[in-house]
C-alpha cells in the first residue's frame, strides 16, 4: 500500500535530519541553553529513532514475502556513467533494516543515563550511524553500498574514541584501520566489476542486480572473491582477523558495543550473501572448504579463548566471534537450511549479544568495573537482573526455546548435508559455548558474595527493565516461532540458491558427484 | 586582431593588471595600499578564472602557436584563478597580524598566476619553460616573504636552489628533445616522433623533463624541499603552494605527455607509474612521524601527487579526466584545511603543531567539525569528496590493467589514513590543552572561504553531473 512512497530514502534521511537538527541546535545554544540541549538531546534522538522504527514496521508489514525480487525500488540518476542512486530491499535485507531500527532506540534509551558528557554529540553520532547502517542494507548500487559501508566507520570511530574506556584511542585506531584495509581491497574489486560491465553489457553500470549476470572468468573470480572476502571477513569478523573486535568492544560505551555486535558485524554476513555468492559462485564453491575451516577454528578456538577471559565484555566479544563462525559456516553450505540459519543466527545474535552487552552495562554503570572476579552473588542483590541475565545467557548458549537455538540448529543441519565432520566441529563449539557462558554466569551471579563493595548495588531501574524486557520478549518469540523470520527470507533465499546453482560450473563440496550418481 | 585578443584575454588581463597595480600604488596612501591592491587582485583573479567561459570558450593558438587555447586550458585556469583568489583572501588577517601586509605580495601572486596560465596553455617547449620559471621565481619570493624570519628565509633559499637545479634538468631534457626532433613546438615534435620513431635521445629528454617537473609537483624522489618550504613559509602562502601551483604543474605534465610525447606512451608510462608508486609511499610513511601540521600537509601533498599520477599512467582520456577530477578535489580540500588552520589562533601565535589542536571539539565545536570533515575527506572516506577523487583517479588505472599500482595506492591510502586520523583524534579525543583566542571579526573572510570549500566538499557529489561535463570536455580537448 505504501510501496509507491520513497520509504527507503526516508529511512535513511530521517535520522540524518535528526542529527543535523541536533547539531544545529547545539551550535546555537549558549550558556543555560547548552545544558538544556544536553538534557533534551536524548529525547529528541529517541523520538527520531522511534519514527524510524515505525516506518520500518510499515516497511516490513507492506513487504511482500512471496516476491523473491527487490521491492520498494527507488532509482534516480546520480553520478552518471552508470553509477546511479538505487535503493531497494528483498527478503534478505529487510529484516536487518528492522533490526537496526529496533536496536537504535534501545541504545539511545540506555545511553541517556550512562553517558555523562557531551550527550548531544553522542546522539548526533548515533543518529548518523543509524542512517548509514540502514543505507547499507537499502543500497542497490555498488558505489552507494560502498559509501554507506565505509562511512559507518566515521561515527563509530568517534563513538569509541570520545566516550570509550581507558584504552579507547588504541581500540578506535585498530577498529578503523583494520576495517579500512579490508574495504579498500573491495573497492579495487568494485572498480574491476565496473570496468567489466562496460565490456560485457556495452554500457558500464554499478547496478547490483545487473552485475549478477557478469561472466567472470575463473582465475579473476578467485581474486575478486578474495578482495570481497578481505572486507567482509574483517567486518564479520572471522578468525584470524578478529583481533580488533575484543578491543573495540571492551573500550566502546555500552550502546556502542550493542550496535557493533548487533548490526555492524552483520554487514559482513550480508555482504557474503549479497556479493560473494551471487557474483562469484565458482570461487565461492572453491573457497568453501577454507571458509568452513576458518569457521570451525573460530567456533572452537574463540570459545576456548572466551573461557579464559577475566573481563565480562571481552568474554562476550569472543563469544560473538564464535557465533559469527556459525553464520559463515551456514552461508557457505549453499543450501536452504544453512543460509536461512545463517540469516536467523545474525538476527538472533543481534538481539542476544546486544542484550548481554546491556546486562554488562547495567552492572558496569553501578560498579564501574567489568572484572568477573569483582562480582559474585549478584542474585541476592539483583534478582530481576539475574533472571534476565540467565535468559540471555541461555539464549547465547543456544537453549531450545530461545532464538539462539534456531540459528545454530539450522546452520548445523545445513552443514551436516555438506559434511558431518563440519557439523561435528560446530557441535563441539556449542558445548564450549555452554562452558564459557555458564562460567560467566556462575562467577558473577551465583556463589557467595565476597566483595563488600557489592553491598550497595541495586536492582535494575525501570528504564533498564524495559530495555531488557523488550529484548527478552523478542528472544523468546523468535525462539518459539522462528517462522516470523524465515517466512520473510525464504523466497529470496530460494531465489539466491537457484541462481547460484544455475551459475556454478564446479561441483560443490558434499554435492553428489555426477559419476557416482550414474 | 580581435580574435587574437579573445584568445589571449586571460593572460592579457593579468599582465595588464600587474602594470596597473604598480602604477596605482603611487597614488594610494601607504596605509591602504595593501588592502586596495589585494582587492583589485582578487577581483582580477576571479575575472581571469572566468574569462575563458565569459568569452565562450574560444579555441585556437595564440602568439604564433606558442600558446594553445582550448577547454583544457580554460578549465585549468578556472581552478587556478579561483584557488589563487581564495588564497589571497586568506593572507589578509595573517599578514596584518604578523606585520607583513605589503602590496607587493598581491603583485607577486598575479605574476605567479600569469606563469601558471602560460604553463597550462603551453604549446611549445620555450613557452613551457618561460611559464614555469615565471611562476617559480614568484613562488621563491613568496616563500621568503617574511624576510626577517630565519625559517622563511631558509625556506625561500632552499626552494630557490633546488628549484634552479630542477629547471636545469628540465632545460637539458628540452634541449635533448629539440636536438633529436628539430622542433620546439609540440605539434612538430609529435609529427617528428610519428615519422621517425623514437630514439634514445627523445626518451632521455623525456626522462630529464619529467625529473624537473616531478620536482615542481613534489613527487618523490624529488620531494626533499617540500616539508621544509611548507614549514618555513607563512601559513597562507603554504596553503597557496599546496593548491594552484600543484594543479598547474600537473596540467603541464598532462599537456606534455599527451601532446608531443603521446607516441612514446610505453616509455613515459613506466616513469609516471614509478613516480606515483614512490610518492605514495614516501608521503604516507614520511607523514607518520610528523608533529607539525604544515609538515604533515607537505607529506600529504607528496602522497596525493602520487595518487594523481596513477590515472595519468593509464594514458587514456578517461585517465586524464580522472586526474583533473582528483586534482580539483585535492586543491579544494587543501585550501580548506589551510583556511581552517589560519582561523585558529592560540595565545602565542598561530596553530603550528598538531598538539595545538587538542580538545578543539570542546573549545570550538564548529571549527572541530569543519576540520574533521576536511581530514576525513583527505583520508578518502566516503561520502566525502576525497573519496570520489580517489574513485575517479583509480578507475582508469584499473581499466588500463595497472592492477599493482591501484592496489599499492589503496594500501598507501590506508597508511595515510592513520595520520589523518591522528589529527582527528587530537581534535576529538584529547583533553583541551589551551584556550583558543576567539576569532576576531577580521577573520570572517576566511570563515567564508572555508565555508565555500566545505559546501563544495559535501555537495559536489550530488551536483556532479554539470561539473563532470566540463571536465570531460577539458580532458577530451587534449586528444
Amino acid at each position: 500500500m505504501f510501496s509507491n512512497l520513497p520509504i527507503l530514502p526516508a529511512l535513511v534521511v530521517i535520522p540524518l535530519i535528526g542529527a543535523l537538527f541536533l547539531a544545529f541546535v547545539s551550535w546555537l545554544a549558549r550558556g543555560e541553553g547548552r545544558e538544556q540541549t544536553e538534557r533534551n538531546a536524548p529525547r529528541t534522538a529517541l523520538l527520531v529513532s522511534l519514527i524510524v522504527l515505525l516506518l520500518s514496521i510499515v516497511l516490513v508489514v507492506d513487504f511482500d514475502a512471496s516476491n523473491p525480487g527487490f521491492q520498494f525500488i527507488d532509482e534516480t540518476p546520480w553520478l552518471g556513467g552508470g553509477i546511479d542512486f538505487r535503493m531497494g530491499v528483498d527478503g534478505i535485507s529487510v529484516l536487518f533494516i528492522v533490526l537496526t531500527a529496533f536496536l537504535t532506540p534501545l541504545c539511545i534509551l540506555a545511553s541517556e543515563t550512562s553517558i555523562k558528557t557531551r550527550k548531544a554529540d553522542y546522539m548526533i553520532a548515533f543518529l548518523l550511524l543509524e542512517s548509514l547502517m540502514i543505507g547499507v542494507f537499502c543500497a542497490l548500487d555498488l558505489v552507494l553500498f560502498y559509501i554507506f559501508f565505509e562511512a559507518v566507520l566515521i561515527p563509530m570511530f568517534i563513538i569509541i574514541g570520545v566516550w570509550g574506556g581507558a584504552n579507547r584511542v588504541y581500540a578506535s585506531y585498530k577498529f578503523f584501520l583494520y576495517t579500512l584495509l579490508g574495504s579498500v581491497l573491495m573497492l579495487a574489486a568494485i572498480l574491476w566489476l565496473y570496468g567489466a560491465s562496460a565490456d560485457q553489457f556495452g554500457q558500464a553500470t554499478t547496478d547490483m542486480r545487473a552485475l549478477k549476470d557478469l561472466d567472470i572468468p575463473g582465475g579473476i573470480q578467485t581474486w575478486l572473491w578474495l578482495a570481497f572476502f578481505a572486507s567482509f571477513a574483517v567486518k564479520m569478523p572471522m578468525w584470524p582477523v578478529h583481533t580488533w573486535l575484543p578491543d573495540a568492544h571492551v573500550q566502546a560505551p555500552t550502546a556502542g558495543s550493542v550496535i557493533l555486535a548487533g548490526i555492524l558485524l552483520k554487514l559482513g554476513g550480508y555482504g557474503f550473501l549479497r556479493f560473494s555468492l551471487p557474483y562469484f559462485p565458482d570461487a565461492s564453491v572453491q573457497f568453501a572448504p577454507l571458509v568452513f575451516l576458518l569457521s570451525i577454528v573460530a567456533i572452537i578456538y574463540t570459545s576456548l579463548v572466551a573461557y579464559r577471559q577475566t573481563d565480562m565484555k571481552k568474554l562476550i566479544a569472543y563469544s560473538s566471534v564464535a557465533h559469527m563462525g556459525f553464520v559463515t559456516m551456514g552461508i557457505f553450505t549453499f543450501n536452504l537450511q544453512g543460509i536461512q540459519g545463517g540469516i536467523f543466527q545474525m538476527i538472533s545474535h543481534g538481539l542476544v549479544s546486544g542484550a548481554l552487552f546491556f546486562c554488562v552495562g547495567v552492572v558496569y554503570d553501578r560498579m564501574h568495573t567489568r572484572e568477573i572476579a569483582f562480582y559474585g552473588g549478584l542474585v541476592k542483590r539483583m534478582p530481576v537482573f539475574a533472571a534476565f541475565f540467565l535468559l540471555f545467557t541461555m539464549a547465547n548458549v543456544g537453549l531450545p526455546g530461545t532464538s539462539g537455538f534456531v540459528g545454530e540448529i539450522l546452520t548445523m543441519i545445513g552443514a551436516y548435508q555438506v559434511s558431518p565432520w563440519i557439523a561435528a566441529g560446530a557441535a563441539i563449539g556449542m558445548i564450549l559455548s555452554a562452558m564459557y557462558a555458564l562460567h560467566l554466569y556462575r562467577e558473577t551471579v551465583f556463589g557467595e558474595q565476597v566483595n563488600e563493595k557489592l553491598d550497595i548495588i541495586t536492582d535494575v531501574t525501570l528504564r533498564e527493565w524495559m530495555i531488557l524486557a523488550i529484548l527478552a520478549v523478542f528472544t523468546l518469540l523468535l525462539g518459539i516461532y522462528p517462522s516470523l523470520v524465515t517466512d520473510v527470507t525464504e523466497a529470496s533465499v530460494l531465489q539466491l540458491i537457484s541462481d547460484f546453482q544455475a551459475d556454478t560450473t564446479v561441483p560443490a563440496l558434499g554435492a553428489p558427484d555426477p559419476a557416482e550418481v550414474n | 586582431m580581435m580574435e587574437a585578443v579573445r584568445l589571449m584575454a586571460p593572460e592579457l588581463i593579468l599582465a595588464g593588471q600587474t602594470i596597473f597595480v604598480v602604477l596605482i600604488s603611487l597614488f594610494v596612501k601607504s596605509g591602504k595600499q595593501a588592502d586596495v591592491m589585494r582587492w583589485i587582485a582578487i577581483i582580477m583573479l576571479v575575472v581571469f578564472a572566468l574569462s575563458g567561459f565569459l568569452l565562450g570558450r574560444p579555441e585556437g593558438t595564440s602568439f604564433n602557436g606558442l600558446l594553445a587555447v582550448d577547454d583544457f586550458g580554460h578549465y585549468s585556469k578556472l581552478v587556478i584563478g579561483l584557488t589563487a583568489a581564495l588564497a589571497l583572501v586568506f593572507t589578509r588577517p595573517y599578514f596584518k597580524a604578523e606585520g607583513l601586509d605589503r602590496f607587493e605580495f598581491s603583485v607577486l601572486m598575479i605574476y605567479a598566476v600569469l606563469g601558471m596560465s602560460i604553463m597550462v596553455s603551453a604549446n611549445n617547449l620555450l613557452a613551457l619553460y618561460i611559464g614555469l620559471e615565471m611562476q617559480a621565481l614568484s613562488l621563491y619570493i613568496m616563500a621568503a616573504f617574511n624576510r626577517d624570519s630565519l625559517r622563511a628565509s631558509e625556506a625561500g633559499l632552499k626552494y630557490f636552489v633546488l628549484g634552479a637545479l630542477s629547471s636545469g634538468l628540465l632545460l637539458y631534457g628540452a634541449s635533448l628533445i629539440y636536438g633529436f626532433t628539430g622542433h620546439l613546438d609540440f605539434g612538430g615534435i609529435a609529427a617528428s616522433i610519428e615519422a621517425n620513431g623514437m630514439s634514445v635521445g627523445i626518451v632521455g629528454g623525456m626522462v630529464f623533463m619529467m625529473c624537473g617537473l616531478a620536482f615542481k609537483i613534489s613527487a618523490a624522489p624529488f620531494h626533499m624541499w617540500t616539508p621544509d618550504v611548507y614549514e618555513g613559509s607563512p601559513t597562507p602562502v603554504t596553503g597557496f603552494f599546496a593548491s594552484a601551483p600543484k594543479f598547474a604543474a600537473m596540467a603541464l605534465i598532462a599537456r606534455l605527455l599527451f601532446g608531443p610525447l603521446e607516441d612514446i606512451f610505453s616509455q613515459w608510462q613506466q616513469v609516471v607509474a614509478a613516480l606515483a608508486l614512490v610518492s605514495m609511499f614516501v608521503g604516507a610513511i614520511g607523514a607518520l612521524s610528523q608533529r607539525n601540521i604544515k609538515r604533515l600537509m607537505a607529506y600529504s601533498s607528496i602522497a596525493n601527487m602520487g595518487y594523481a599520477l596513477v590515472p595519468l599512467a593509464a594514458g587514456t582520456v578517461f585517465g586524464l579526466r580522472g586526474m583533473l577530477i582528483f586534482m580539483t578535489i585535492y586543491v579544494v580540500t587543501a585550501i580548506g584545511v589551510f583556511a581552517g588552520i589560519l582561523q585558529m589562533r592560540i595565545r602565542n601565535g598561530m596553530v603550528e603543531q598538531i598538539s595545538d589542536l587538542a580538545g578543539l571539539s570542546e573549545t570550538n565545536r564548529p571549527m572541530a567539525i569543519v576540520m574533521t570533515i576536511f581530514f576525513f575527506s583527505l583520508a578518502g572516506i566516503p561520502p566525502l569528496l576525497g573519496f570520489f577523487g580517489k574513485l575517479f583517479a583509480f578507475w582508469p588505472a584499473v581499466d588500463a590493467g595497472l592492477w599493482w599500482l591501484v592496489v599499492a595506492a589503496l594500501v598507501a591510502s590506508v597508511i595515510g589514513a592513520f595520520y589523518y586520523l591522528r589529527v582527528i583524534k587530537t581534535i576529538w579525543f584529547d583533553e583541551p590543552a589551551q584556550e583558543f583566542v576567539s576569532a576576531p571579526r577580521s577573520l570572517r573572510w576566511i570563515t567564508t572561504g572555508s565555508a565555500i570549500a566545505l559546501i563544495l566538499i559535501i555537495a559536489l557529489p550530488f551536483v556532479a553531473i554539470p561539473v563532470q561535463g566540463l571536465i570531460d570536455s577539458a580532458a577530451a580537448s587534449l586528444f
